[in-house]
């Protein structure tokens, strides 16, 4: 087994990671606050990756270009929670889930409309786009290195709003209990704005951040979606810890599978038949372990309590 | 059962679907015979998923997984037969068969795992399964991949039935649409049915009086997942292509909204919501290439405005006929 390789791919798998925690955060909140399933999250985080691209181009500056996307996809996440989700939040599931994928047609086709069919490329300043010399000369994408630090120091940023301040105790007594929230008179429709803007953010700001590894195209959120999905089943519904747990799980598994499981293969049947099933079976590992964990704990790892 | 508008627009639908390839032929407008034979094919798909979202509150968001399963069925038959001169893999009768199998033993293992959960677990957990199967078929290289199979030939009835012709196919996929409304029709009124109806509506309930509710859903969950694969192994003749897309998350919603769309719960909702899928799918991107432009926003009020669908403005229409007729026969008198 070739170790450099190894660490090379647990760093991947690590930063993957992070994009699905920043993704599982926002929609985990959403869904634990609001009761709304919101398939459209995939659609917050290519927004963040267009409005980056085409900031980047005016400014000339992807920092720049960031830092201006992040307030755009909060102001789009808020305008699309007034316009279309509000009415959403009483419904049935089967209502929300047929709503919002409307919306994927409807977003899907509005960017084809503004920024055309072709997918775009977000060039990375000088001091991001080389690499770094980690230990025994190991090199590394230090835009790659960049997601983790920005990742980590989100999600300790996320840690703290939630269990620190006035605003994060009322996100959290409102995923425990909404009626008695908005009884004790907090306004709760405020609050479902504020952590709407703040899930269209988290997600905005994982979309700038794949937007130069990846291509920014049309449809990039979908695919990332439904592993954020398995990522929330198995962390638990509602739970930033189980979704930051369960994140880098996925991440790591998805990633390392897939650049592994041909060797490990190959120890057991012929290097031929390892080489042709190995892309479909590392392709079902995040979700056999989904259905294990499922098994064993139907609620996900982290349960929220009082739910 | 009287004579009401609703019947009547219903019972003509279904005769109009009947005579399409004769008024195609006429009208020498082949076209038509293809476009409406895709209705039926996802028909048969929404009817079947009707069983478990409709009457048992089931939101499989995965359903397109049989459609995959019953092309892929023929797909890789004809492929064999084709490649390799195996001759019994391009038999009918066989693919059926092996889609029936094939899809029990799907369905029975997403169930046996997503039915252990609710309301927006399942709906995460059904989704993820099948794009689970979507990444199986993009990864299967021998079988095309990404890119699919191009299939030489259709299933081979044995003489009985030449698929080549498009209105043969036709009439094949009629009679299973036919077959799939009387089985959802049996069922949903069966004492199994009504154990299914009530786990919808009280759960709790119907475990305490003594149903094993979990059993029972499961059960309905793989017969639908049967059906369907049948619709995919028509489906796979239909387009002679067979490619992971058939069954992609997109196709899992497109069902969904046939079911909304045409009356969720109903017995000819599924069909009236295909048919005015593609119509629509059909009209709006004839007037623009950005038709989904129109077409997202329109579910969206679909589903904030019109709860029962098509099916549900035809029973609020017979309401309206039958005070207009009670009314007329006082004022007669």
């Amino acid at each position: 087994m070739n170790w450099i390789l190894l660490l090379e791919q647990t760093l991947n798998g690590f930063q993957l990671g992070i994009l699905l925690f920043l993704l599982a955060a926002g929609l985990t909140l959403i869904f634990g606050i609001m009761d709304l399933i919101n398939l459209a999250h995939g659609s917050l985080y290519m927004m963040g990756a267009y409005f980056a691209a085409t900031f980047t181009q005016w400014t000339d500056s992807f920092i720049l270009g960031a830092l201006l996307a992040l307030p755009a996809c909060m102001l789009f996440g808020i305008i699309l929670e007034k316009i279309a989700l509000r009415t959403l939040y009483t419904r049935s599931h089967l209502d929300q889930v047929l709503a919002t994928f409307g919306l994927i047609l409807f977003l899907n086709e509005f960017v084809r409309l503004i920024w055309g069919p072709i997918g775009l490329d977000i060039p990375l300043p000088q001091m991001l786009s080389g690499s770094v010399e980690l230990f025994f000369g190991i090199h590394y994408p230090a835009f790659r290195l960049v997601i983790i630090a920005v990742g980590i120091l989100v999600a300790f940023l996320l840690y703290l709003l939630v269990s620190k301040t006035k605003v994060g105790m009322l996100i959290r007594a409102g995923a425990s209990n909404r009626q008695m929230v908005s009884a004790l008179g907090i306004n709760i429709n405020l609050l479902y704005t504020v952590v709407f803007g703040l899930g269209a953010v988290l997600a905005g700001l994982a979309g700038l951040m794949a937007g130069p590894i990846m291509t920014v195209e049309i449809g990039m959120g979908e695919g990332i979606l439904i592993i954020t999905f398995v990522v929330i089943v198995i962390g638990g519904v509602g739970s930033i810890r189980g979704a930051f747990v369960a994140a880098l799980i996925v991440g790591f598994i998805d990633t390392v599978g897939r650049s592994f499981l041909p060797d490990i293969l190959g120890i057991f049947v012929s290097n031929d038949i390892a080489d042709t099933a190995a892309p479909a079976i590392s392709s079902m590992l995040i979700y056999i372990l989904m259905a294990l964990i499922l098994a064993i704990k139907p609620q996900g790892l982290f349960p929220p309590k009082g739910a | 059962m009287r004579n009401t508008p609703r019947i009547k627009i219903i019972t003509l639908l279904m005769l109009s679907l009947g005579a399409i390839p004769l008024i195609a032929d006429s009208i020498d407008e082949p076209f038509y015979t293809v476009l409406f034979s895709r209705m039926l094919i996802l028909s048969i798909g929404a009817v079947s998923l009707n069983l478990i979202l409709g009457f048992g509150g089931m939101v499989s968001f995965g359903h397109a997984v049989y459609l995959g399963i019953g092309s892929y069925v023929v797909g890789i038959g004809t492929f064999h037969a084709f490649e390799d001169g195996v001759e019994w893999m391009g038999n009918g009768f066989i693919h059926i068969l092996v889609a029936i199998a094939v899809s029990a033993l799907a369905g029975l293992i997403i169930g046996a795992i997503s039915l252990r959960t609710h309301g927006v677990y399942f709906i995460m957990i059904t989704l993820a399964f099948a794009q689970m199967f979507y990444f199986i078929a993009v990864g299967t290289e021998k079988y095309g991949g990404d890119d699919g199979l191009s299939l030489y030939m259709r299933s081979d009835f044995a003489g009985l039935l030449d698929l080549s012709n498009d209105n043969s196919l036709y009439y094949l996929n009629f009679a299973f649409l036919l077959t799939s409304l009387y089985l959802s029709h049996r069922l949903t009124n069966s004492r199994f049915g009504m154990a299914i109806r009530g786990t919808k509506s009280n759960e709790e309930r119907m475990k305490s009086i003594g149903f094993p509710v979990f059993r029972y859903r499961l059960v309905a969950f793989v017969i639908a997942g049967i059906i369907c694969g049948i619709a995919g192994v028509l489906s796979a003749n239909q387009t002679d292509f067979v490619n992971p897309s058939v069954m992609h998350w997109t196709r899992s919603g497109d069902l969904i909204i046939m079911i909304v769309l045409g009356g969720i719960g109903t017995l000819f909702g599924p069909v009236i919501g295909a048919v005015a899928f593609l119509l629509l799918e059909e009209l709006l991107s004839g007037i623009t290439e950005y038709w989904q432009l129109i077409f997202g926003p329109m579910l969206l009020l679909i589903v904030i405005f019109a709860r029962g669908g098509i099916d549900g403005m035809l029973v609020a229409l017979d309401r309206w006929w039958l005070r207009y007729s009670v009314k007329k026969n006082v004022e007669d008198n």
